[in-house]
């Protein structure tokens, strides 16, 4: 009887000392945002899964310095009043220290002046330039900025002394940015612009523009947008017998892309991908090869579908995060002054070097010009 | 100009069309039997391409026999929605019918999201990917068999509504449904049949489009847009009015991408969409109080 008494006592005192010890470790609340519905939400579901799986890992290896992890995660639908409503909420109610996305670069814009004000960490899952330049205090962003990945084409074309270049590019955000940044570009790069033809998101049928663009004969035709118009054009393409040399975004890196314009249509086509889509055709050395190849089994193990570029940036932030809270602390501040100082931090989107002056901290390295060969991706240089 | 380029665009704009005149006639089926325009055509054209690709990846059959399952089980969904949406109102005023129409779209929607998720997918071609080339233009096998589909599918519209016992049944009700009652023919099974046909067509133009644009849950709006476009061209006509509106706006969308700027392509469909119910109501072929059928 004694002895019973004695363990539950014992038991009952260990317990309430755990409880005590996690208490004063606390938990940490990361705020996502992200548009798990609606016309993004091919960016916000796996940022949202991405965010959620990596939490629970942490939690389960025992939190950041013992810091356990809770992530708050709403859905913005993409709608960017919504996410403003949504950002004060996870600030004022939630009290989150960092907040993690959103997904759209129209829905960051909307909630700088918000996290700007409140002084809360914002790592924005969105590519739009505008985000993080000018540099903000408070905001920093993942994905690497849409010039970054039209350079590398237009630098792989001036080896191979393509000058005149055709433009198709899709009639939205994405699209739209990319056209700009092409052409600014090419003025710089001594390219010309010979023909500047578009297509709206739903088109399913782009051979008059491109009839118009085999008629004025171009070295090169760049085409930026996401699927599934691009698969359409690379049919199309092929459909006219058009030999010219074409370019993808980084928006259809992925199987997905050649599954949909199949292997026949899509062969020589070449693209600057970001790593985690062509993680299995990188020399085994590259820094980022094992990451990418766990957060893609991790993903397939938890989820049944292949990792995404797009769950990636979310990876990233919460990396960046991570590592700041546990390198410079847990405060908002602090978790701030942590991500600016970030330098080398290898991850899926590339390898980060922040710096006062840059809150995106990547460069031409974190894509890899690939060419599309019998339906796989190959290494160009 | 050269010649090779024209032909080009009118040769993508008459393969567009068809699409379109397809999915038109659809819409003006039910609008004939029942004085409703069916905003949910343009689901039953998705889910003609949804369910298509589930018989041939979930349950791994043929395309031959993935085709016509797929197209019965659209079949089976228009008459659902009929039964379950439509049937049951007790004041069927217009207006409820189109927001119903409307709803049931959403939810159909909604519903193929849930199933299959939000990716794009493609079906094989039916023959091929092996460029056939016309003069100095050049087109795909696929474009073929929905030309010829689409010319099978209106001579057997025309064969059953001017042949058969239930297609005249049909054309009565259009004219008068009061008188149609009273002479017999059963209104509402009429209203059925114009489901099923129209769901069915529907389906079969998400079938043949399917290997050329490729099909997602959400592909059912543009296409459905501009197939209704097709039938306010045609006067909502089931027959070749439509046919001529279909293909005149794909000829139209592909020129205007071609000669005047690309941007405008979807602007041109809708201004002729606002040109034709401003000035000609009744449509292009019509005459003011013409018959409808």
């Amino acid at each position: 009887m004694m002895k019973r008494c004695v363990v539950v006592c014992s038991a009952v005192c260990i317990g309430l000392l755990t409880a005590a010890a996690a208490f004063a470790a606390g938990t940490l609340k990361i705020g996502g945002l992200f548009a798990v519905t609606g016309p993004a939400s091919f960016l916000g579901e796996p940022e949202k899964k991405t965010l959620e799986m990596l939490v629970r890992n942490t939690n389960s290896r025992g939190g950041i310095n013992g810091i356990k992890l809770e992530a708050v995660i709403y859905d913005t639908g993409g709608d960017a009043t919504k996410a403003v409503q949504l950002a004060t909420r996870l600030i004022k109610d939630d009290k989150v220290a960092i907040i993690i996305g959103p997904s759209t670069t129209g829905e960051s814009m909307a909630i700088i002046p918000v996290v700007e004000r409140e002084r809360i960490p914002l790592i924005s899952c969105a590519a739009g330039i505008k985000i993080t330049d000018p540099v903000k205090h408070w905001v920093f962003k993942t994905p690497a900025n849409d010039h970054i990945a039209a350079e590398k084409i237009l630098n792989y074309m001036a080896k191979h002394k393509q000058k005149t270049i055709a433009l198709l590019t899709v009639t939205d955000g994405f699209g739209a940015s990319g056209r700009e940044q092409i052409k600014a570009l090419a003025g710089k790069k001594g390219f010309r612009i010979v023909a500047d033809e578009v297509y709206g998101p739903k088109d399913t049928d782009m051979t008059a523009q491109l009839t118009k663009i085999r008629g004025i004969k171009p070295d090169a035709i760049i085409c930026w947008g996401t699927n599934p118009g691009p698969a359409v054009i690379t049919k199309n393409v092929r459909q006219l017998g058009i030999k010219v040399p074409l370019y993808m975004s980084h928006g259809v890196a992925s199987k997905r892309f050649i599954e949909l314009a199949g292997a026949a249509s899509a062969e020589g086509v070449m693209l600057p991908a970001g790593k985690l889509a062509v993680y299995d055709v990188l020399p085994k050395n590259d820094p980022q090869y094992k990451l990418l190849k766990e957060y893609d089994q991790a993903y397939k193990k938890n989820y049944g579908s292949e990792a995404s570029t797009f769950g990636g940036y979310a990876y990233d932030a919460f990396l960046l995060a991570s590592s700041a809270i546990r390198k410079a602390g847990a405060s908002p501040e602090r978790i701030r002054s942590g991500i600016e100082q970030t330098r080398n931090l290898v991850s899926i989107s590339g390898i980060f070097t922040m710096s006062p002056k840059d809150h995106n901290g990547l460069d031409l390295s974190a894509f890899e010009m690939v060419k599309i060969s019998k339906g796989d991706w190959v290494l160009i240089k | 100009m050269q010649f090779d380029q024209l032909l080009q665009y009118t040769l993508s704009g008459l393969s567009t069309g068809a699409i379109y005149a397809l999915i038109g006639i659809g819409f003006s089926i039910i609008y004939n039997a029942t004085g409703i325009i069916n905003f949910a055509q343009g689901e039953f054209v998705m889910l003609g391409g949804m369910l298509t690709l589930f018989f041939l990846e979930t349950l791994k059959l043929p395309l031959w026999a993935a085709i016509p399952c797929a197209v019965a089980a659209s079949t089976a969904a228009g008459m659902l929605f009929e039964r379950l949406a439509i049937r049951p109102l007790r004041r069927p005023t217009p207006i409820n019918l189109v927001i119903i129409t409307i709803g049931g779209s959403i939810l159909i929607r909604g519903l193929a999201m849930l199933l299959w998720g939000k990716d794009t997918h493609s079906i094989p071609s039916f023959s091929g990917d092996d460029p056939i080339a016309v003069g100095g233009a050049t087109i795909l096998p696929q474009h073929l068999w929905i030309m010829g589909i689409t010319l099978l599918i209106v001579a057997a519209n025309k064969f059953y509504f001017y042949h058969t016992i239930s297609g005249k049944a049909m054309r009565a009700c259009s004219y008068n449904r009061r008188a149609a009652g009273l002479v017999g023919i059963d209104v509402r099974r009429m209203v059925l049949f114009s489901f099923i046909i129209s769901s069915a067509m529907g389906s079969v133009a998400g079938i043949i489009v399917a290997p050329l644009t490729m099909t997602a849950y959400d592909v059912g709006v543009m296409l459905g847009l501009k197939g209704f476009c097709a039938a306010i061209i045609g006067g909502m006509s089931s027959g070749g009015a439509t046919v001529v509106g279909g293909l005149l706006l794909g000829v139209l969308e592909s020129l205007g991408a071609g000669l005047i700027s690309s941007g405008y392509k979807d602007a041109i469909a809708f201004i002729v969409l606002l040109l034709i119910l401003f000035v000609r109501p009744q449509g292009l072929f019509g005459k003011a109080q013409s018959e409808r059928v």
